[in-house]
């Protein structure tokens, strides 16, 4: 195992006007080079807040992320993400999207021919060629989000990390996308961590799956190594028994183990108070 | 087809309907009215002056031209009879035109708005992204913003006198003054509305600008500007217009040339024609502000991504 990423000790204190809130404890996870690891946990457990660390986003309160022998302490076009909500910027064309990344990460090592061609090479591998020249608002939500891997892609990344990539989308699509990204990932064997909410798109991706504990204080509950054979087929899996059992084994951490019962009230309450806090801190 | 073609009817018959009401009752309205200038001017009275402004003006033009040629001429003639003569030229000065005013409060109107652009942009855009900036300029914008620029007009003029003292200037005084003014309105609107879209850009751009490690005039040109031009946009139109309400009045106040000069000037001279004359200039007025607002429209319209802010 050619270990790329070793997070360790992390812990990560918000300030809040009641005194410090401890989102994450405690959170030591090693990746290998090429793993596709899954983080799953119910909504503010601190998904984001780990890969947001990762990332470089934020800075942990105690312990640290090493990637490849270097310790993070900023973010970087090694370490690309895809945001939830695609966040293209919206008065640039799919294609110019990703040319701002790609003239940003060769602009000492490509010519101006080889840039374009990267920039439609990534667009190609995420079936994005025929639309490259439109705008994001015309463009559909899953047509969003491939442009949005495309451009992670794009800057050949150490490290893809990527934040409920499919969360907006409806079944249908988020099966085609999910499709994409294996067909991608056979090709290029990237280091990923994805969030999820999907236990069937967990299982279906990754190779092992991380099970993170309620917060507040949260940590890592279970990990769950996906042993199954890749190219991976979804019609072929749902009939499987051992992936029936994996995917028993997550939703018994999720719905067992880990259980939840919060009142809605409560819960918006929550996302809301973490909203503004999150502006506040831009 | 058909109902494209009546909904094209409708949005031009509906609107000259409602042109055609307002004549009729302006007109009866007028006739009733007894000032102590005669009656209050009725359309009929207007569009008659504004063909005789345009004659004047150009009655004024063919004037100027004659001066000029006599000037020659006699430079000429002066110069043949003792050639060390360094010919002199003095410029016309006849009355100006109620065109020669529309033309000074215009070139006023568009050097103020301007120079109130190229401060209030790169200032509302550092105070949109250093937090500190904002503390700091917060209370004096606050405090500013809601002064009538026409408050300011007294300093502006002393101030422009004191310090504007050349002999033979580029520009006169009182367009310096008119034009400070203007960009005095000018500047809070802007500076506001650019700071607010620099301040609200969405954090995941902010992000993606981070993670890509822009450099920071970078991150500016590729994210802060074009994300804020929306806003930036709003803040110029809201300013526009009032710059030209304002301008306006300054001319008035100060007796600096422009519209308002040529409004005032005709109140003073109280000849029979003069409420006709400033009711021409109001219409003027008014059709000049929606240009102005059109234009800028439009230059949204060209430089702004944001297509549904641009159509409002
Ligand atoms: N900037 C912040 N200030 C204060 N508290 C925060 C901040 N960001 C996150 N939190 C808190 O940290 C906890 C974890 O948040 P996080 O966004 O990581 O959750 P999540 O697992 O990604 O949730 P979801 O699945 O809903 O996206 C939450 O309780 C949240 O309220
Ligand atoms: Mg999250």
């Amino acid at each position: 195992m050619n270990e790329i990423l070793n997070i360790s000790g992390v812990v990560m204190d918000f300030p809040t006007p009641k005194g410090p809130f401890t989102a994450l404890n405690n959170i030591n996870l090693k990746i290998a080079e090429g793993e596709f690891v899954s983080l799953i946990g119910h909504s503010g457990c601190g998904k984001s807040t780990v890969l947001n660390i990762v990332a470089g986003l934020h800075q942990a309160t105690n312990g640290g992320v090493i990637l490849n022998g270097k310790e993070v302490s900023e973010p970087g076009p090694e370490r690309a993400v895809v945001f939830q909500n695609h966040s293209l910027l919206p008065w640039l064309t799919a294609y110019q999207n990703v040319e701002l990344a790609v003239k940003q990460v060769f602009k000492n090592t490509k010519s101006k021919v080889e840039m374009q061609a990267w920039i439609k090479h990534n667009l190609n591998l995420v079936h994005m060629d025929h639309a490259m020249h439109k705008k994001p608002d015309e463009l559909s939500g899953g047509m969003k989000q491939r442009v949005g891997i495309a451009r992670a892609l794009a800057m050949q990344p150490e490290i893809l990390l990527m934040d409920e990539p499919f969360g907006a989308l409806d079944a249908l699509t988020r099966a085609h996308m999910q499709d994409t990204l294996m067909e991608i990932q056979n090709e290029l064997r990237n280091t990923v961590i994805m969030i999820t909410h999907d236990v069937d798109e967990a299982v279906l991706l990754s190779d092992r799956i991380v099970m993170m504990t309620n917060g507040p204080a949260a940590t890592i509950g279970e990990i769950l190594e996906i042993n199954l054979a890749r190219p991976r087929d979804r019609i072929a899996l749902a009939e499987d028994t051992t992936y029936t059992k994996l995917r028993a084994a997550v939703l018994s951490f999720l719905y067992e183990k880990q259980r939840k019962i919060e009142p809605i009230a409560e819960h918006a309450k929550k996302k809301s108070e973490m909203k503004a806090s999150n502006s506040a801190a831009a | 087809m058909i109902r494209n073609i009546f909904t094209t009817l409708q949005a031009l018959v509906i609107p000259l309907i409602g042109m055609i009401v307002f004549i009729m009752l302006w007109s009866m309205a007028a006739s009733n009215i007894n000032t102590s200038l005669g009656k209050f001017p009725g359309p009929q009275a207007v569009l008659t002056q504004f063909s005789a402004l345009y004659t004047e003006h150009k009655a004024e033009r063919v004037k100027e031209k004659a001066f000029i040629q006599r000037q020659v001429e006699r430079n000429a003639k002066r110069v043949a009879a003792d050639p060390d003569y360094v010919p002199k030229m003095r410029a016309y000065t006849g009355k100006e035109t109620f065109l020669d005013q529309i033309i000074t409060s215009l070139v006023t109107v568009s050097c103020g708005f301007l120079l109130a652009a190229l401060i209030a942009v790169p200032l509302g855009i550092s105070i949109g992204l250093s937090k500190t900036l904002n503390t700091a300029f917060n209370p004096i914008i606050q405090i500013f913003k809601p002064v009538s620029p026409l408050a300011w007009l007294p300093l502006v003029t002393m101030v422009v006198s004191a310090l504007y003292a050349t002999p033979d200037p580029v520009v006169p005084k009182s367009f310096l003054n008119s034009m400070i003014t203007v960009t005095l309105c000018c500047l809070w609107p802007m500076v506001i509305n650019t700071s607010v879209g620099v301040a609200s850009i969405n954090i995941d751009l902010v992000n993606v600008s981070r993670v890509l490690r822009l450099p920071a005039l970078k991150h500016v040109q590729k994210i802060v500007l074009p994300a804020s031009i929306p806003m930036i946009f709003t803040g110029m139109r809201l300013s526009l217009g009032i710059a030209w309400m304002v301008l306006i009045a300054a001319e008035m106040l100060a007796q600096n040339p422009g519209l308002g000069k040529f409004v005032w000037d005709e109140f003073q001279n109280g000849s029979s024609d003069s409420l006709s004359r400033i009711l021409a200039a109001v219409f003027v007025i008014g059709f000049i502000g929606f240009l102005l607002d059109q234009g800028m429209r439009q230059i949204q319209r060209l430089l702004s991504w944001d297509k549904s802010t641009a159509s409002r």
